[in-house]
């Protein structure tokens, strides 16, 4: 589905990716797990135009996308999370939603929106209050709720275990599962390497800009080294 | 007393508008664009030119007004302000700056540097209410800002382009994960804001029977007073500002000098500065993480 070649991005003269290449195959849970600083962030903001790659190929079923405008690769079917949630606080939660489906121009936003209620009932309550007044872990689901209402074929999510109760992680993670299950493929970025590690498929151990290791999620778990450098054997 | 608070409201329903400019594009931008005193200057020749040389209906004429200075509004984001979007803000400052030279000086050269009469092209009646002498000229100044700004709040609050703007605002990078395209929400921001100047200039334009091309220059700065006023960046915020420092500035007027109309406005700037930097209705936005 999503096919990134030898990518390299700079910030000025630093180079944040060093050439990275990943596979994302339709239907699956994919993780990159890394330190701060390896390059996760960097890595979805490039694939989400925010960030124009300096070298390599982002191709999306089949078509190229590195260069194309944020927007357009919105339309194209992914959409991203970003990190630290990053809800629009003085627009209510309501409006965040519809500014989730800002692209589309078909009749069904409003049923999305009944299944956002659906997986965030949190959300329904609140529906008019403004974002900023929503406690954490419901601005993450806020967050998640917000970019699919965008119907993503491939989700993005950075870090959405950042800051929040062991209790609610446990419930995003539920949700975030649920949501590949019904048909989303998700690219998941994470700190907490062990959780994202027993919800992925695949994963990618990124250092310094670079793809260190890459291996099926179960395998990930058990190597020493990922245990060693992560897991905190 | 009463008549000077009719006078101030529609002074400062003027000042208002004109305030409105700034507030959205430093919204969207955290720009000062020192150039729209001249999209107000702009507005008001465009308004003399359609109404008193080409003889248009006066409400079609105030319209294309506001269309053709939305249009030079657009077109200065897109030379002087885009190119400059990811350079430090004094430069954009200074192209502002610059912007608002050059357009006093085109306009100058086009339209000569004589003031120009701007009759209004329709009977203009006294209207006298008890003690209050007022004109159909300033009912009708009042009744068309008040308009254009709850239209400026319904579409802020409820179209699906408000919404955008506002989510511009407060984040572009995510606006733009949202499929949002930001360029072109900035483009439709000083679209509205232009226009909004445009309207002010026809206003004053007939109400003070004068145009000039440098006429942007003083109502620009006090524009910015009552945007500041209000709070930066906050729409509400710039129509109270507005009309609070038109009243101040007409009271101002009755008890002082005329000579201190100015200063008036630029020492409401200052101690808003001093006391309150964030303005009437600004906030200190707070963010969870």
């Amino acid at each position: 589905m999503l096919v990134i070649k030898n990518l390299e991005t700079h910030y000025g003269n630093i180079r944040a990716l060093k050439g990275i290449s990943l596979e994302i195959k339709k239907g699956e849970i994919v993780t990159l797990i890394g330190a701060n600083g390896a390059g996760k962030t960097t890595t979805l903001k490039t694939i989400s135009g925010l960030i124009k790659p300096t070298r390599g190929t982002i191709t999306y079923e089949g078509q190229e996308i590195s260069g194309k405008a944020p927007d357009a690769i919105v339309q194209m079917g992914i959409s991203q999370v970003p990190e630290g949630r990053r809800v629009f606080t003085r627009l209510t939660v309501l409006e965040n939603l519809e500014m989730g489906a800002y692209a589309r121009r078909d009749q069904e936003i409003g049923q999305d929106m009944d299944k956002v209620f659906g997986l965030f009932p949190i959300l329904k309550e609140r529906q008019r209050q403004p974002a900023g007044t929503l406690s954490g872990g419901e601005q993450q689901m806020l967050a998640i709720g917000r970019a699919l209402m965008a119907r993503p074929k491939l989700l993005l999510l950075d870090e959405p275990s950042m800051g929040l109760a062991p209790l609610i992680v446990r419930t995003i993670f539920n949700i975030i599962q649920n949501i590949n299950a019904q048909g989303t493929t998700i690219l998941l970025v994470e700190q907490n390497a062990h959780l994202a590690l027993s919800v992925a498929d695949r994963g990618y151990v990124l250092e310094t800009g670079q793809v260190q290791l890459a291996d099926e999620a179960k395998k990930l778990l058990n190597d020493p080294r990922v245990r060693k450098a992560y897991l905190g054997d | 007393m009463l008549q000077q608070l009719v006078n101030g409201l529609v002074l400062g329903s003027i000042y208002a508008l004109i305030a409105l400019g700034y507030t959205m594009v430093y919204g969207v931008l955290q720009l000062i664009n020192f150039a729209h005193g001249e999209i107000y200057m702009a507005g008001a020749f465009l308004g003399l030119y359609l109404t008193v040389s080409l003889k248009l209906p006066f409400p079609v004429a105030f319209v294309l007004a506001m269309a053709g200075a939305a249009l030079i509004g657009v077109t200065v984001e897109r030379i002087a302000y885009r190119p400059l979007r990811r350079s430090p803000r004094l430069a954009v400052l200074i192209s502002a700056i610059g912007m608002s030279i050059f357009l006093q000086n085109l306009s100058l050269y086009l339209n000569g540097p004589a003031t120009r009469g701007f009759l209004p092209p329709f009977k203009v009646y006294p209207i006298r209410i008890g003690e209050i002498k007022t004109s159909s000229l300033e009912v009708i100044i009042l009744v068309v800002a008040i308009l254009l700004m709850v239209g400026l709040q319904y579409l802020i609050r409820r179209t699906k382009i408000g919404k955008a703007m506002r989510a511009t605002a407060l984040d572009k990078e995510t606006a733009a994960l949202m499929g949002i395209n930001v360029d072109r929400i900035i483009s439709y921001t000083f679209a509205i804001g232009s226009s909004l100047g445009a309207a002010a200039g026809v206003l004053v334009g007939m109400y003070l029977n004068a145009v000039d091309p440098m006429m942007g220059l003083m109502p620009g700065l006090k524009g910015f007073v009552a945007a500041v006023l209000g709070g930066i960046g906050n729409i509400p915020g710039a129509m109270a500002g507005g009309l609070i420092l038109g009243t101040a500035e007409v009271f101002g007027v009755a008890f002082m000098r005329s000579e201190w109309r100015d200063a008036i406005a630029f020492a409401i700037l200052i101690v808003v500065l001093l006391i309150k930097p964030s303005g009437i209705l600004g906030q200190n936005t707070q963010e969870k993480v």
